[in-house]
């Protein structure tokens, strides 16, 4: 295998998208993902010098809405979901020190 | 013909022909779930109590006049990853396991607009990232061919389900094959329409530039249909694309003749089943014979599209993925220790395993340092691909070639090597890194009795030539034995 | 000799724009609703919700762009910042790295070293986050998304600045740029306006820059001032003292006159920008540039030369009143109602100005009208009221809008020029202060300021104190 994904490489990458592995799946994620880098990259086989990045495959663009207020007062149900809500609002563990 | 043997063609005309009743036709398909549904699992939520409501409302519409249209009081599953108001929509995955949207979907709005009965919420793979169903955190579905064996996914549940005939058809999404692969596992016709034809607002996004919402039906003339009722401009979904030759019906033309067909060596290589190959082959035969004009060609790239996809969509996917957090909807851990441990532990309990590898796949390839080797690279291959299929395009008027290399496999084979589980969507991948139109119809089973599917592949917006040669070729093979509990 | 310091300043400055609807959703963005009244499924990051831009937020941003002599970037797109936090609901920010809107642009700002140009680096345009509130009684955070989705503007400039004093005339210039452009009404006390200061100090003469550090939490003039006073200091300390600068986000403390680090090990600050596939490219032509550059305003220099010749007024009126565009609307269009224009000077220098400071408000919350301006000046012009009288209807224009010929009617607040009914209260007024006409007659002549004074009193303040006094005169 050509990637070997260190420890801090993965407890880096779990701190990015907030994940916490146990010991076994960090184990299983080092050698999954390094087999997957190994994968992707066969992509270097390809010279794509001078190829332009493609985000959208055809040319839509610039698609706008007007200025104009369309939403009323839905706090209700934008809340219904919610694991704790409190005074109209969402609840999430203090913030502040 | 009884009702669940119909099509949803068929069944919307008896309906209209006060032959049956919506409430006829609910009450059947809600028994033949309530009968085959323990060995299936086609659907994470069965809305029985909704479906009866709706179909009593809908047979008042009809009887009114006010819905006409070849749909009405046909009963749809839906695919548990587009939002439907008020009815639990999950993912299948355990981070939205109580989440009830407050909305429903452009392309559900469109169906109900129609006069659709939603019987439920369909099973897949957790967010829609998997080939067989298996990783939904609600238990697996069972191919209706073969219950040893896999539907196929993301969307195998509403493949399953039309095959199983606990639907009359449904909608799935395809993001590098979804829709394609399990309708040709269960031996069912469908489309995965060109980017921007059907809204993506209440799809909840696995990789947002490659997904699609599209039929999974009984045959071309349902699959036609349907995609003239959820086509739609949506000005809520940026992406989304005004197109005024949506009337798709108009190409149900049993006609091939002059039809340019090129088929990919590159999808005939190693690691095609013969099985597979023998029945493709011999369907491309079938348009031959009626005049089409087929010839092989390289397509090149072919072995480029699955890494090109599997960085695309895991980038988009890790990004799209971040909003569920324990904060506004869904799961929450039960204990934790300040903000960020809420957090980890929300998410790592929340998700499968399936669905954590590509967000820490996709997290690392846009992380500093790899943008460019990775993620920017993937692009600029992306850009090569599509090259690739616009030089086809000039010659041919449709690609022909297999859905999958082989038929359906067992249940826990695929889960245990990754990399050979996204091999088996070499296939249908391209068409979404692509942007293109790709169809799904059943055009042989194999010594283990399960079906083959043949793959469609057209250029942007050219939708209709791939239900026109679909359709001369249905007419061809003739009807396809469904399988389910009869 | 112990060595000479430089210190070289780069702001980030956020503007909120003043759309009626958020960045890219239909929600309003009006102030004081009560928690999460003013979201929808998309400003909440809900399941399946997508973004489509608002247009206005485009043309804002453009025209700034092209008041502060930016290039403008006719292919732009929206990248998304993943971070996660709750203000943030989606837990990634759409903004602009890659492709941002406006590029390459300049000010020129003037302090009492003289003129300088400070360069802009680049605009964005951007989502706000919402606001999160601390609940002492459960101890935990709420989140109240009212202001996510709000849209904004990050202006950033280049490393120019040398002082706090050269840092707040670049912000009075954008402030002053952006309001004439009615783009925002930038008022830092309220956060519609905030600047991240990043600091670094060199020794004078170096080429190479200092390590930075980038401050936030600065919302007034003075705390900006204060805090890059503090921070220069502290970063020549550590030098002195042969310790490095570290490159952080600092947090000042305008209480205690200090900042500290916002460090957190699970704040990897890699942000993972990518383009936004929710969004589709912005593609501007040149016709598109043309209009918005057409419609541009006259900006406070041009304004202030036009005053200058127009009118006659004091160059530090017109100063004052061109240093707010809205003021500058309201003295314009009274004008252009047929005041004159040395009396609506006077009435915005003094009256109004007293309220505002009176009042703790802003330029920009002046509500009277122009209309109601110029009728109360022709009430005074016509001796319709008195001067005192005209202060009391104009507090009460100040407070509501009020009508002041509707209002002095109704009130019975008229001068009465009636010569019978004055010259006899002024009688009574004689005849009931022996004392002061005694004092009068006996050549005191500041005791007719009393009676007269009696007389208005008399009155209920609805005379001529001009016709009282000569009455006063006759009759003595």
């Amino acid at each position: 295998m050509a990637n070997i994904i260190s420890d801090e490489t993965i407890d880096y990458v779990g701190i990015l998208a907030k994940l916490e592995l146990s010991d076994e799946e960090k184990e299983q994620a080092k050698k999954d993902m390094g087999s997957m880098l190994d994968y992707i990259d066969k992509l270097g086989e390809l010279d794509t010098e001078g190829v332009e990045p493609m985000s959208h495959v055809f040319p839509v663009k610039n698609v706008f809405r007007e200025d104009i207020v369309t939403n009323g007062d839905i706090r209700e149900e934008i809340l219904k979901n919610a694991p704790g809500e409190k005074d109209g609002m969402f609840v999430v563990p203090r913030t502040f020190e | 013909m009884s009702i669940l043997d119909m099509t949803a063609v068929e069944l919307a005309a008896a309906i209209r022909n006060k032959e049956v009743t919506v409430m006829e036709a609910t009450e059947a398909v809600l028994a033949q779930i309530e009968k085959s549904e323990s060995k299936y699992h086609c659907y994470v939520t069965v809305d029985k109590e909704g479906a009866l409501k709706q179909a009593a409302e809908v047979q008042g519409k009809i009887d009114a006049g006010e819905l006409t249209g070849p749909l009405a009081g046909v009963p749809v599953a839906i695919k548990d990853n587009m939002c439907t108001e008020g009815l639990l929509t999950t993912c299948s995955s355990k981070i939205l396991y109580n989440f009830i949207p407050t909305f429903s979907s452009e392309a559900v709005l469109n169906l109900q607009k129609a006069g659709a009965v939603i019987l439920g919420k369909t099973n897949m793979d957790e967010f829609a990232m998997g080939s067989t169903t298996e990783t939904s955190a609600y238990g697996e579905t069972r191919n209706p061919w073969n219950p040893e064996h896999v539907p196929g996914g993301s969307s195998g549940g509403s493949a399953a389900a039309v095959a199983a005939n606990e639907c009359f058809y449904a909608l799935g999404s395809d993001t590098g094959g979804s829709i394609r692969q399990p309708a040709s596992f269960c031996g069912v016709v469908g489309l995965k329409p060109t980017y921007g034809t059907v809204s993506r607002y209440g799809l909840i996004a696995y990789g947002s530039s490659l997904d699609q919402i599209g039929p999974l039906c009984k045959d071309v003339t349902d699959c036609a249909t349907i995609m003239e009722v959820i086509a739609s401009h949506d000005t809520k979904d940026s992406t989304s694309v005004e197109r005024n030759d949506t009337d798709f019906t108009s190409a149900l033309v049993d006609d091939v003749k002059g039809m340019r067909i090129g088929i990919p060596r590159d999808y005939f290589g190693e690691g095609l089943d013969s099985e597979v190959k023998d029945a493709v082959l011999k369907a491309a035969q079938v348009l031959k014979d009626k005049g089409a004009i087929v010839e092989e060609f390289d397509l090149s790239l072919v072995e480029y599209a699955i890494p090109t996809y599997y960085t695309i969509a895991a980038a988009e996917a890790s990004s799209n993925l971040e909003r569920f957090d324990g904060i506004k909807y869904g799961y929450r851990t039960e204990e934790y220790e300040g903000l960020h441990n809420m957090y980890k532990k929300s998410r790592s309990e929340g998700f499968g395993a399936e669905v954590k590898r590509r967000i820490m796949l996709g997290s690392f390839v846009l992380s500093s340092g790899y943008y460019d080797a990775y993620y920017l690279k993937a692009l600029r291959v992306k850009a090569l691909i599509k090259k690739a299929f616009d030089e086809a395009f000039a010659k041919y008027d449709v690609i022909l070639g297999p859905v999958a290399p082989t038929t359906a496999p067992k249940l826990g084979e695929s889960l245990s090597d990754p990399i050979k589980m996204y091999l088996g969507d070499i296939y249908t991948i391209s068409i979404n890194l692509a942007g293109l139109p790709g169809l799904s119809i059943p055009c042989g089973v194999d010594t283990k009795g399960l079906p083959i599917g043949l793959q469609l592949i057209g250029d942007c917006f050219n939708e209709k030539k791939l239900i026109q040669t679909a359709y001369a070729y249905e007419k061809a093979r003739g009807v396809f034995g469904r399988k389910g509990d009869k | 000799m112990a060595k000479q310091y430089e210190t070289v300043i780069g702001l980030e400055v956020h503007v909120e724009l003043a759309t009626k609807t958020k960045i890219f959703c239909g929600c309003s963005t009006a102030f004081g609703g009560d928690p999460n009244t003013h979201t929808c499924p998309v400003c909440t990051g809900m399941p399946g919700s997508l973004p489509v831009l608002n247009k206005q937020v485009l043309e804002y941003a453009v025209a700034v762009g092209l008041a502060t002599n930016c290039t403008i970037t006719q292919y732009c797109k929206f990248d998304r910042k993943n971070y996660f936090y709750p203000d943030n609901p989606q837990n990634y920010q759409i903004s602009q790295l890659y492709l941002p809107i406006c590029r390459n642009g300049k000010v020129e700002i003037e302090t009492e070293k003289g003129k300088k140009f400070v360069g802009i680096h680049e605009i964005h345009m951007e989502e706000d986050a919402g606001k999160l509130i601390h609940d002492e009684w459960d101890d935990v955070s709420l989140v109240d998304y009212n202001r996510s989705g709000v849209p904004l503007i990050e202006i950033v400039s280049e490393p120019d600045m040398r002082s706090a004093e050269e840092v707040i005339a670049y912000l009075e210039k954008l402030r002053m740029t952006i309001q004439y452009l009615g783009a925002s009404d930038c008022k830092l006390q309220e956060g519609s306006m905030r600047a991240d200061v990043n600091l670094s100090i060199r020794e004078v003469g170096a080429k190479e820059f200092g390590t930075r550090t980038e401050m936030k939490n600065l919302n007034s003039f003075k705390a900006i001032a204060r805090a890059i006073e503090g921070e220069t200091e502290r970063q020549i300390d550590l030098l002195e003292s042969g310790e490095k600068v570290v490159q952080e986000t600092r947090r000042w403390d305008d209480n205690k006159g200090e900042s500290y680090a916002m460090r957190s090990k699970e704040d990897a600050q890699d942000y993972r920008y990518f383009p936004d596939p929710d969004l589709v490219p912005i593609v501007l032509d040149d016709a598109f540039l043309d209009e918005i550059r057409a419609k541009q305003p006259e900006f406070r220099e041009e304004k202030m030369a036009r005053y200058k010749e127009e009118f006659d007024i004091p160059e530090y009126d017109i100063e004052i009143i061109t240093g707010s565009k809205h003021m500058a609307d309201i003295f314009e269009a009274t004008v252009a109602l047929g005041s004159q224009p040395k009396k609506v000077s006077n009435w915005l220098m003094v009256e109004t100005l007293r309220l505002l400071k009176e009042k703790n408000m802003d330029s920009e919350d002046i509500r009277f009208s122009p209309e109601n301006l110029a009728k109360l000046i022709g009430l005074t012009d016509t001796k319709a009221i008195n001067s005192s009288v005209a202060k009391e209807v104009f507090e009460v224009m100040f407070e509501q809008d009020i009508d002041p010929e509707k209002y002095v009617e109704e009130k019975g607040l008229k001068t009465v020029n009636d010569e019978g009914a004055l010259r006899k209260t002024v009688e009574e007024v004689i005849a009931n202060n022996p004392q002061s006409v005694e004092d009068y007659r006996n050549g005191k002549e500041k005791a007719i300021g009393f009676l007269v004074g009696q007389t208005m009193k008399a009155m209920k303040g609805k005379a001529d104190p001009g016709m009282v006094n000569q009455l006063l005169k006759e009759l003595l």
